[in-house]
């Protein structure tokens, strides 16, 4: 590796010299490019999300010149095929071949789990959208920082307004069988039930149910239905929900909704009420551009992940502008990138907290048909939401993570 | 919960299963090639239906010309890559799971990762009540579907010669082709015909499952569980096998959710070591 590497330096400096001889040039100390590692999911089930992490990381490119804090910006993308060795591969080919100085992506939380120590003892910066609550809880990355959120960071507020502006009284909660599920449910029902609400069920069909009829069947007695699918399932489930003549009203976690998706679903996604970190129809001039380029360069409103690779961007460029463009010192770029507090972004102002996680607004979204398409329309804004909600860090961190059985349910 | 709607979809969704899998038994059946681009086909099936539908085809054309193209590129499967791999059983199963992942990829290429939603048929939207529960009018549409397919299947395998034909060529291929029945012949049509059922079946399924990369490995578990329930080559053991299987999904789902998986793949273990030619197969000879 090493004397390939050596080769083509060579190569290189002997073709500059070739150059420098034949034409004389001013000797211009040329900058060495940023280089981006972007990991994500190109083909399979997941390519859905993935295609939008790329395409919101290239628009940021686009919009910047492809440049950062006067340094020219190189993307080199790895697709990891959406399974943990392939994430492993191209995380090592990323940092040792390409020699990147910080990672975006991946999408999920079994591939960043694959490599988290890995990139650690790189001392990488990685910038992910996966939402392992543990990544910046209770085995926290020193490299990672989350501009999207935790699994359950859009649930507690979502939790917060149906028990005291909706009133609800009593819930079921439907979504896969994963972590990701688990922690969004666990956080819905923590504040849930702190707000004296009842959660009478907690439903979790395999990642793969081609019919949800079995689990549809249960869902009465209670005032509203929460459903926490990601990837394609929202959309099945939403249909199925309809076909079957259901009425309850339908709270959704920030990909259950997600914008990119309004597309492809139909009337029955309409009233559905959402939180997200991300809202499309967010009014700053940063997220207008943004969802302006997004529709003209791929015809698509962005969701989450578009704007989570987008924004990953911008973290990084702020930090390299703390550091005049250094990212040798790589101590001193992830600080740079944990201190960076934002007021424009398509998410609004945003920073981070210590373990490197996002600390920003939680919008409550209402689906509505507006001029024959469907859109997500902010009805309430929660400002300042962290990771950990109201409650106190300490006793947070002290309580297990969410998971299939935490909380347990009452009763 | 309401038992009464998880049996009646258990009839719905084990008509679905049957439209998946017939075909798929067919072609194990008489050409002992597991093929496992069938489900990959179904799913091509429903992209075909979304394009056909966004190019004015109303749904039920859309269903058929979809599943006539699916038709098309099966036979041309069968005859330009499978022909050529008569009785190499291992090489068939890495073709047609090569097969699978490219036209994954391909249909990830020209229809792109979001989910595309295929809509009910204006005549079938909703939800009917039968007998006081309610249920979506388009299942039972699939019922009726299911059970048309079955019945036009049964009548061409035991009433014509086509039919007689197959079912020669199911019980014994060398003794067919000494009768003078153009087996090669047989099977392209067999492939034809059982990759055409699979992307009909991808139409008709798209208003309950929609369409989304990875729907043909979401399915083609199940057609074959089916098939291994039922019996290869079979097809009134396929018609049983999917509605057993259609009742262990939604009770199974309902009742033990932990255990779904268990529920549905552990009958498929029992039958493959008691009768490992399923329940309606015969053993081959």
């Amino acid at each position: 590796m090493s004397a390939r590497l050596g080769r083509r330096t060579f190569t290189k400096r002997a073709g500059a010299m070739a150059m420098a001889g034949a034409l004389p040039m001013p000797a211009i100390a040329e900058d060495k490019p940023v280089k981006i590692g972007l990991l994500t999911v190109k083909t399979g089930p997941l390519a859905q999300g993935g295609i939008q992490m790329e395409q919101g990381i290239n628009l940021f490119l686009k919009h910047r010149g492809k440049k950062l804090a006067g340094r020219k910006a190189e993307l080199v993308v790895g697709d990891t095929g959406g399974n943990p060795a392939g994430t492993k591969t191209k995380a090592q080919e990323l940092i040792e071949r390409d020699h990147v100085d910080f990672i975006v992506g991946p999408l999920a939380a079994f591939e960043l789990l694959a490599i988290s120590d890995y990139v650690a003892q790189h001392k990488c910066p990685i910038l992910s959208l996966a939402a392992a609550e543990d990544m910046t809880q209770r085995k926290p990355n020193p490299y990672f920082v989350r501009a999207s959120g935790t699994s359950a960071q859009a649930m507690h507020p979502l939790a917060d307004y149906a028990a005291k502006e909706l009133k609800y009284k009593s819930v079921i909660t439907v979504t896969e069988d994963f972590a990701f599920g688990y922690e969004q449910m666990g956080g819905f029902q923590r504040v849930f039930e702190g707000d004296g609400g009842k959660v009478a069920k907690k439903l979790w069909p395999p990642i793969v149910t081609p019919d949800y009829t079995p689990y549809l069947a249960q869902l009465s007695g209670v005032d509203a239905v929460v459903s926490g699918f990601a990837g394609s399932n929202p959309l099945k489930f939403m249909k199925q929900y309809k076909d079957q003549g259901l009425t309850l009203p339908i709270l959704a976690g920030s990909v259950a909704m997600d914008d990119a998706l309004l597309k492809s679903f139909g009337d029955e996604a309409v009233g559905a009420i959402s939180c997200s970190g991300y809202t499309a129809d967010l009014d700053t001039p940063s997220n207008k551009k943004f969802v302006e380029g997004m529709v003209a360069d791929y015809g698509n409103i962005p969701g989450i992940y578009a704007a989570g690779l987008y924004m990953s961007g911008m973290v990084a460029e702020a930090a390299l502008e703390k550091t005049g463009g250094k990212t040798d010192d790589k101590e001193a770029f992830i600080a740079a990138m944990r201190g960076v507090s934002l007021t424009d972004t398509p998410r609004g102002p945003f920073h981070f907290d210590h373990l490197g996680n996002v600390i920003g607004n939680a919008f409550i979204r209402r689906c509505e048909r507006k001029d024959g398409k469907l859109v997500n329309t902010t009805i309430k804004t929660y400002k300042d939401v962290g990771q950990f909600w109201t409650f106190d860090e300490k006793w947070f961190l002290a309580q297990p993570v969410y998971s299939r059985d935490y909380p347990p349910l009452k009763g | 919960m309401n038992l009464w709607l998880l049996a009646a979809n258990s009839i719905a969704f084990g008509g679905l299963l049957f439209l998946l899998s017939a075909g798929f038994a067919l072609i194990f059946g008489l050409m002992r090639i597991p093929n496992l681009t069938h489900g990959s086909l179904f799913m091509l099936g429903a992209y075909f239906g979304v394009s056909l539908m966004a190019w004015g085809l109303g749904f039920w054309a859309a269903a058929l010309v979809g599943g006539v193209g699916v038709a098309v590129l099966g036979g041309l499967i069968e005859r330009l890559l499978l022909r050529r791999l008569p009785g190499a059983e291992l090489a068939q199963v890495l073709v047609t799971l090569g097969l699978s992942f490219m036209i994954a990829d391909t249909c990830l290429m020209q229809w792109g990762g979001d989910p595309i939603s295929i809509e009910t048929p204006a005549a079938l939207r909703g939800a009917s009540h039968v007998a006081g529960v309610a249920f979506p009018t388009y299942r039972l549409g699939v019922i009726v579907i299911a059970v048309t397919f079955a019945t036009a299947l049964w009548a061409m395998l035991e009433r014509t010669r086509l039919g007689a034909m197959i079912r020669a060529g199911v019980d014994d291929p060398m003794m067919a082709r000494a009768a003078g029945i153009r087996v090669p012949l047989l099977f392209t049509v067999v492939f034809c015909l059982g990759s055409g059922l699979a992307g009909f079946a991808g139409v008709i399924g798209g208003p309950i499952l929609s369409v989304y990369p990875g729907l043909d490995q979401d399915m083609l578990p199940l057609a074959l569980v089916v098939v291994i329930l039922g019996g290869s080559g079979s097809l009134v053991g396929s018609f049983v096998g999917s509605f057993v299987v259609g009742v262990l999904y939604n009770f199974g789902q309902a009742l033990l959710p932990e255990l779904a998986y268990v529920v549905l793949f552990l009958p498929m273990l029992l039958v493959l070591v008691v009768r490992p030619a399923g329940l309606f197969g015969r053993p081959s000879p």
